[in-house]
């Protein structure tokens, strides 16, 4: 074992997975080597890429025992595809699969028998509620693997993970395989999650349910990169894929953080022509987005860009001109699909585009403010989003790493109370983002700054913001709850946290 | 009369809150508390021992009470386990079973 | 004892913990935690246990805490008052105050109360509410019958409905009684609040009633729902000219002291004690909203 720069202590080797990197900080890896491209390919005239089976597909694909598959989840908690593939594959008797989902949801919880029965046996990139439930029980003898949406975009480019075919679930497909998300009964707007696999994967099967006249347009994973179309019913269910409208907080609490946190926005200088802002779809991130706007437009400000999954509040503010561009790595709602269709100020971008930190240059750089949630924070601010206060892995990380390094500004927005679990602890069970990349937390009861940041501190205490001790949170929140005794975790390390630079920044141990 | 079985409910399944149920009987020796809590891990025993000081307080020795715990602080549970007993002590007793 | 603002009372049910545990947190002056209309009839006994194990449990920091118990008339406000007492709330907001005796009852209720507790005496404060023709009626031997009363309220749906008026929104109905409860709240000198504002989500409607009723002198207002908060507070700050004059009237009284010259004036208007009173008024509530 040897402690990383963060203080965790990590692993030299792990069978199954090879030598491991400790992390050293958030900005201090230099990449070196090349990219890594998949062979190689050739396709005739004539030649068909429409394949009237999925089972004759992944056959020409040339599955077989211990490759490693991929999968988008754009379709959200709408998807079928991961399921109809695995229940095939499983048919075929196949086994050892290793998937590399860019992120799963709770309609997966029906691949919990595959894994069981040794189909999968190990993932690598993202797990969710149930799967990450079993996970922390042990059922896999290797360790989960998490990236971040930009750290797996890095692992996939730099031949870290070598994916031997990708599954594209494309919402619109014609039959020499360019696609789109904008179009189609299954219709889920960005597919930039997908992009680097599709570039990088050594077999590319596309799945469409909404096959078109070639050619498609737009094209947003175009022909070049994809091996077979196959068509069937239904990719997935579109209310499951789509929100409707998503509506703002109307919780009094909520409300109060979103102010709080566009308080601290203004009061860091931030809010002025060309700013640029990423927030989530939660409830509290819409108030935000929601109340920036206000602000922008009472203002007369022009934002540059918004950024990562877009709502219609993020397109509203697109139509009022109070941004130029969004650029969307995830459409979350019905009229971010429709901006993306017809407004060419609204643009799609990979992963790799998003948070990749070993490109010349990836979004997140750009990035003024990005608001953020936690399930736990210490008083180091480091962050942990991936497993909760029983010690349960429960959720992947998304961009929350990439987004933290790059903005100018991070804020993680939340309640100090989740139940009777102060968010704000001595220690997190996890680190997925290291303190050094998060400056602020807003909560219901005050407002903590990262100590490295005495700028903001100043412009803070000026703006005559409710400033606290990150410490005197934590006691705050335990003067109303008691102090949580700490979760028994068990020995086996059951997952692996990588920073976005292949690092590793911490381990996940199993539940007793 | 005072050997009957005697029951008292309080609380909500609301968030924040705990929904405690309580029996006085005649053949219950001794303090039975079954909690279900989602914090059971980290604050369960903090949660008991809250239970079995109210109930101490106000002079209980024998009884079974369930609480279904929604995330309440301390307080909350002793208002509502306090609630339920004196609602039990109130309450015209059952038929002895 | 401390002077504070009372610029919103926010009601908080009795019966809800998560409202509660968070009551001090939404920026309001004071939290009504409310055992009365909020609370159903046979989960008052829960409720009055609930608001008990806040009061000693809970730091609301600088927030007045106030418990709204049930009338006397009902079969809860004796024992509302007996384990409430106990736990020294800054007051008790009384319903349907009726007569002095009302009053005279809650304080010798709460003076033995102090005096068992070892309480320091009067620190509990009386809040009565009218809500009914006899209640305004008997107004100024009501504010009057103890040393207690610090503020005056009323129950716009209760007292209109006990006179037979129509309940609008527009409130013109409610003309009498708000000025007859300022009159009598300023001759015992008292402050008032006005009866809260039901339509949570009509922003404008409510900080067109604010306004009018800061016109009239009212101190405050209640309020249902934290949204509510932040407009009644903005109403009630100074303007920038306002916050001006006032420190120059201070000043030039301040100037005069020294001169020791008698008669002063500023702009070419006498300022006496009522003038130099409310200039100050003006700056507290000006630091109150963060504003000086």
């Amino acid at each position: 074992m040897v402690t990383n720069e963060i203080g965790r202590k990590i692993p030299e080797e792990i069978k199954g997975i090879g030598k491991l990197k400790p992390y050293i900080g958030a900005f201090k890896t230099v990449p070196v080597g090349n990219r890594m491209a998949p062979n190689i390919a050739c396709k005739k005239r004539g030649e068909t890429k429409i394949i009237n089976s999925l089972k004759k597909a992944v056959k020409k694909a040339g599955i077989r025992d211990g490759m490693t598959i991929s999968f988008h989840h754009h379709l959200r908690n709408g998807d079928y595809v991961v399921a109809m593939v695995l229940d095939l594959l499983a048919d075929l008797g196949i086994k050892n699969l290793t998937i590399a989902p860019t992120a799963l949801f709770p309609v997966h919880k029906s691949i919990i028998k595959h894994i069981e029965n040794g189909v999968v046996s190990s993932i690598q990139g993202s797990v969710n509620g149930p799967i990450g439930e079993i996970s922390s029980r042990g059922v896999f003898d290797i360790p989960v693997v998490l990236r971040s949406h930009g750290g797996r975009a890095r692992a996939i480019e730099a031949g870290d993970i070598k994916i031997d075919i990708a599954f594209i679930a494309a919402p619109s497909a014609d039959n020499y395989g360019n696609l789109n998300g904008i179009d189609g009964p299954s219709a889920c707007g960005s597919l930039g999650y997908t992009m680097t696999d599709a570039m990088y994967a050594d077999k590319v099967i596309a799945i469409t349910d909404h096959l078109v006249d070639f050619p498609l347009s737009p094209i947003s994973i175009p022909q070049i990169y994809v091996d077979y179309v196959v068509k069937v019913d239904k990719i997935g269910d579109p209310k499951g894929i789509m929100s409707g409208t998503l509506e703002i907080t109307k919780n009094p609490l909520r409300l109060i953080i979103a102010q709080r946190v566009v308080q601290a926005i203004e009061a860091s200088g931030l809010l002025q022509d060309g700013f640029s802002l990423q927030a989530g779809a939660g409830g509290t991130s819409l108030a935000v987005t929601k109340f920036v706007g206000e602000k922008m437009e009472k203002r007369g400000i022009k934002g540059s860009f918004g950024s990562g999954g877009i709502t219609g509040y993020f397109v509203k503010m697109l139509k009022k001109n109070l941004f130029n561009t969004l650029f969307d790595v995830q459409s979350f709602d019905l009229e971010a699909v429709q901006s993306l269709k017809i407004n060419p100020n609204h643009l799609e971008m990979s992963a790799s585009f998003y948070a990749n930190p070993h490109n010349k240059g990836c979004l997140v750089n750009n990035l003024d403010t990005v608001i953020l949630g936690a399930t736990q924070i210490d008083s180091d601010f480091n962050v942990n989003v991936n497993t909760e206060s029983d010690g349960l892995l429960l959720h992947g990380i998304g961009g929350h790493m990439d987004t933290a390094a790059g903005a100018k500004l991070t804020i993680i927005a939340t309640p100090l109370l989740r139940g009777r679990m102060p968010i704000v602890v001595d220690k997190v069970i996890t680190v997925t983002t290291p303190g050094e990349t998060v400056d602020v937390l807003v909560t219901e009861r005050g407002i903590a700054v990262n100590p490295a940041r005495k700028d903001l501190i100043e412009k803070f205490r000026k703006a005559k913001l409710p400033i606290k001790n990150i410490r005197d949170l934590r006691n705050e929140a335990c003067d109303l709850t008691g102090i949580p005794e700490e979760p028994q975790l068990a020995d086996k390390i059951i997952g692996l946290v990588e920073y976005r630079d292949g690092t590793i920044i911490d381990v996940i141990r199993g539940v007793k | 009369m005072k050997d009957q079985i005697k029951i008292g409910q309080a609380g909500t399944l609301e968030s924040s809150d705990v929904l405690v149920f309580v029996r006085f009987s005649p053949l219950q020796k001794g303090i039975k508390i079954e909690l279900e809590s989602p914090s059971e891990k980290c604050f369960g025993k903090i949660i008991i021992r809250k239970i079995e000081e109210t109930l101490n307080l106000l002079g209980i020795k024998n009884i079974y009470i369930k609480a279904q715990d929604r995330g309440a602080l301390d307080c909350t549970i002793s208002a509502r386990v306090e609630t339920a007993v004196k609602r039990a002590q109130k309450s015209i007793g059952g038929k002895e079973e | 004892m401390k002077k504070r603002l009372r610029r919103t009372a926010l009601y908080i049910p009795g019966n809800d913990p998560s409202m509660i545990q968070n009551a001090g947190i939404f920026g309001s002056d004071s939290i009504v935690l409310d055992l009365e209309d909020a609370v159903s009839v046979d989960e008052k006994d829960s409720a009055r246990l609930l608001v008990r194990n806040a009061l000693k449990n809970i730091n609301y920091g600088d927030t007045e805490v106030i418990v709204r118990i049930n009338s006397l008339f009902t079969p809860f406000g004796k024992e509302d008052l007996e384990v409430i007492g106990r736990v020294h709330p800054d007051g008790i907001r009384l319903p349907k105050a009726e007569s002095a005796q009302d009053i005279q009852e809650v304080d010798s209720f709460l003076s033995r109360i102090e005096n068992e507790e070892g309480f320091e005496e009067n620190s509990i404060k009386i809040m009565p509410s009218i809500e009914s023709a006899i209640g305004l009626f008997n107004v100024f031997e009501i504010v009057r019958a103890s040393n207690r009363v610090a503020v005056i309220n009323f129950g716009a749906e209760d007292y209109t409905s006990d006179i037979g008026a129509e309940r609008t929104k527009e409130g013109k109905e409610l003309f009498d009684i708000r000025t007859r409860i300022l009159l009598a709240a300023r001759v015992v000198g008292i402050e008032v609040q006005d009866s809260v504002f039901a339509h949570a989500h009509d922003i404008e409607g409510l900080i067109r009633e604010t306004k009018f009723i800061k016109q009239l002198g009212f101190d405050g207002k209640s309020v249902i729902h934290p949204a509510q908060i932040e407009p009644v507070h903005q109403v009630f700050t100074p303007t920038q000219e306002e916050i001006n004059r006032a420190k120059r009237i201070i000043l030039a009284i301040e100037e005069a002291k020294k001169r020791k010259s008698g008669v002063i004036s500023l702009d070419g208007r006498m300022i006496d004690a009522p003038v130099v009173a409310k200039a100050h008024r003006i700056l507290k509530y000006a630091q109150a909203a963060g504003v000086l």
